[in-house]
């Protein structure tokens, strides 16, 4: 199954991920969001970072899971590429995430993303698939 | 997309109203900014309807207004401005953006074009390395904690004390380059850990340091008062934000006003609407936060402006004098500020969001520096890389009837996505450089995302805003080389 796909947007750029479950989605939803900044292919998993968000609703728990990683990447400076949810419920999520260090050289950097934002969020799922839509403050 | 299908009356050749009929629930009606030619491509996305939705906000005053380089932003359309009351109205962080006081810095220089254009590459090279740019980027000043603190209360003020810049930087700063309660304890230890590392960064998107050369001037005496004396002369443009501290600011008070706003019983049609109360705690706090964000994007400008100096310096060994690189302006163009204005003869005291807006005050108005006192503040509104730029000033009719606000910059025309389809960077570089124009991007993508094609042209939004009214044209420049984040 794709993992996601870009929804494009005049000023800024959003994904829609797809998953099995939530779970996968809500991992596929972070990869969409750093495949926007680097070419994961080049990025080895050298390090690793548990993560807790939580929110009011599932809608707003994938945004503070994003903004989390984001957050993340600011402070240290590391690109994932693979996310582990260890645990996901409507208000909580608790993640392993793995990625190494950014490498101009190796990476690929294309530009940053500021935040994941509430504009035409959502989370939802049908009997085939699981879906996080999610427009990125670029 | 769907097409945006409502009502647009015409006003004038330049205004065009949603009345507040339109929807239930506005306060008052939407005002854009456009001529009749752009009407279509603003009816293509969602914007007018963000128009719309800011109309409900409580204690909104006037009209929701765009500018003509309005587009479809996230809650607030880009472009927007709305003034609520500081007495009964609310704030919205998505009325300021995420890149809080993200904004641009115009310098003059005694250079002309014949003696930088055969240097430009080696100039561009040098601006490349010492400003740092591109994601992931750390700053070459080593900030701790008693200094972000510093930072986030004094803003481009602590720069000039650490020796970034001279006090007559700050006489021409918006605010000069300080906003009041500013106080770093609203801001949360997440937001100060990422902006320690990015003091003094560029960052990416379409942030950028442009050199230039005036093209036209359309007004000789504010010209002059700008420092901008001939055709030929060249420029220096700085675009750039407060980085990761400010999109952390903004991310946690929306959520934080999300679930105040339930507790004040607001409604509002869309999630990134979320606010509070002016006068509620979330809202002092929020607002205190925001100012420290607009001080640390400041503070970053000097910084950027130093090392561009020293550049300056280096490549054609002159001194600084010599070179001249005075400031013209420094401009906010996300963020909201305390301001009183007259409303119905009164003097009322609002609070103004410009999203992708920029203030725009008249000559006579006591916030314009001295210098400016006969000509109106400078406005200064990029266009794309492959065009030109304007320096404008604001008028008094923008201050009685948009709160003291004029456009931005161009406003895009396609997603960044549409623009890199098909095309390379070095494509770009390449169209670029035939024009006589020198790119230089830190970020992969980064010249085909922000081609100029991707954007509508500013001398139509410039235009509609100076027959409007809004603001005067001064000065049309054109770019020779630019180095993008």
């Amino acid at each position: 199954m794709k993992r996601f796909d870009i929804v494009e947007h005049t000023a800024d750029t959003g994904i829609i991920a797809y998953g099995t479950d939530m779970q996968e989605a809500f991992a596929n939803a972070a990869y969409g969001m750093f495949s926007l900044m680097a070419d994961l292919r080049q990025v080895r998993e050298e390090t690793s970072r548990y993560v807790e968000a939580e929110a009011s609703d599932r809608e707003s728990l994938a945004v503070s899971w994003l903004n989390e990683l984001l957050y993340l990447f600011d402070v240290e400076r590391i690109i994932f590429s693979r996310f582990e949810i260890l645990e996901l419920t409507d208000t909580r999520l608790k993640a392993d995430v793995h990625g190494e260090k950014v490498d101009a050289s190796r990476h690929k950097l294309r530009g940053g993303v500021k935040a994941a934002t509430y504009h035409t969020l959502k989370v939802a799922e049908n009997r085939e698939r699981c879906r996080v839509r999610v427009i990125f403050d670029v | 997309m769907a097409r945006w299908e409502g009502p647009l009356k015409k006003i004038d050749d330049y205004r065009w109203e949603i009345p507040r009929e339109y929807k239930p629930g506005m306060r008052v009606p939407g005002l854009i900014y456009a001529s009749e030619d752009m009407l279509d491509s603003i009816r293509e996305e969602q914007a007018a309807e963000q128009v719309v939705n800011v109309a409900f906000l409580p204690g909104i005053m006037g009209h929701s207004m765009a500018m003509p380089d309005v587009h479809w932003g996230y809650g607030f359309p880009i472009g927007g401005v709305a003034a609520t009351r500081v007495e009964d109205g609310v704030i919205s962080p998505g009325g300021v953006g995420y890149d809080i006081n993200c904004g641009v810095r115009l310098l003059r220089t005694n250079l002309r074009e014949d003696e930088v254009r055969p240097r430009i590459e080696e100039l561009l090279s040098i601006l490349f390395t010492n400003v740092p740019s591109g994601l992931g980027s750390t700053g070459k000043i080593k900030v701790g904690k008693k200094e972000m603190d510093d930072i986030l209360t004094e803003g481009a003020r602590w720069a000039v004390k650490r020796g970034f810049g001279t006090e007559a930087d700050l006489e021409v700063t918006e605010e000069r380059g300080c906003l009041k309660g500013a106080d770093p304890d609203k801001v949360s230890v997440k937001a100060k850990e990422r902006g320690s590392p990015q003091s003094g960064t560029l960052g990416s998107g379409n942030h950028f340091v442009e050199v230039q050369v005036v093209g036209e001037i359309y007004d000789e005496p504010a010209a002059r008062a700008m420092g901008i004396d001939d055709v030929g002369q060249v420029l220096l443009l700085i675009h750039t934000g407060s980085r990761g501290l400010g999109h952390q600011v903004c991310g946690d008070y929306v959520r934080t006003l999300r679930e105040a706003m339930q507790r004040y019983g607001i409604e509002v049609p869309d999630r990134e609407l979320a606010c509070a109360p002016v006068k509620s705690a979330e809202g002092r706090d929020y607002l205190a936060a925001m100012a420290c964000a607009a001080n640390y994007a400041w503070a970053n400008r000097q910084c950027i402006t130093h090392w561009a100096r020293e550049c300056f310096t280096a490549v054609f060994d002159r001194s600084l004098p010599q070179i001249g690189l005075e400031m013209v302006y420094d401009v906010a163009h996300n963020i909201a500020k305390i301001e009183s204005h007259e409303v119905n003869g009164k003097k009322v005291s609002l609070c103004v969001h410009r999203k992708g807006a920029t203030r725009a005050f008249p000559a006579s108005h006591p916030s314009t520096p001295a210098k400016y006192r006969e000509v109106g503040q400078p406005v200064l509104i990029p266009g794309d890389m492959g065009r030109y730029s304007f320096v404008a000033a604001g008028t008094d009719r923008a201050l009685k009837e948009s709160f003291g606000s004029v456009c931005h910059g161009a406003g895009r025309r396609m997603s960044r996505h549409a623009a890199k389809r098909g095309v390379r960077d070095a494509d770009v570089a390449r169209d670029l450089a035939a024009k006589g124009i020198i790119a230089m991007a830190a970020s992969r993508g980064g010249l085909a995302e922000e081609a100029p094609e991707a954007y509508k042209d500013v001398a139509e939004v410039v235009e509609v805003c100076h027959k409007a009214g809004l603001c005067r044209k001064v000065v049309k420049a054109y770019p020779l080389g630019v180095v993008k984040g």
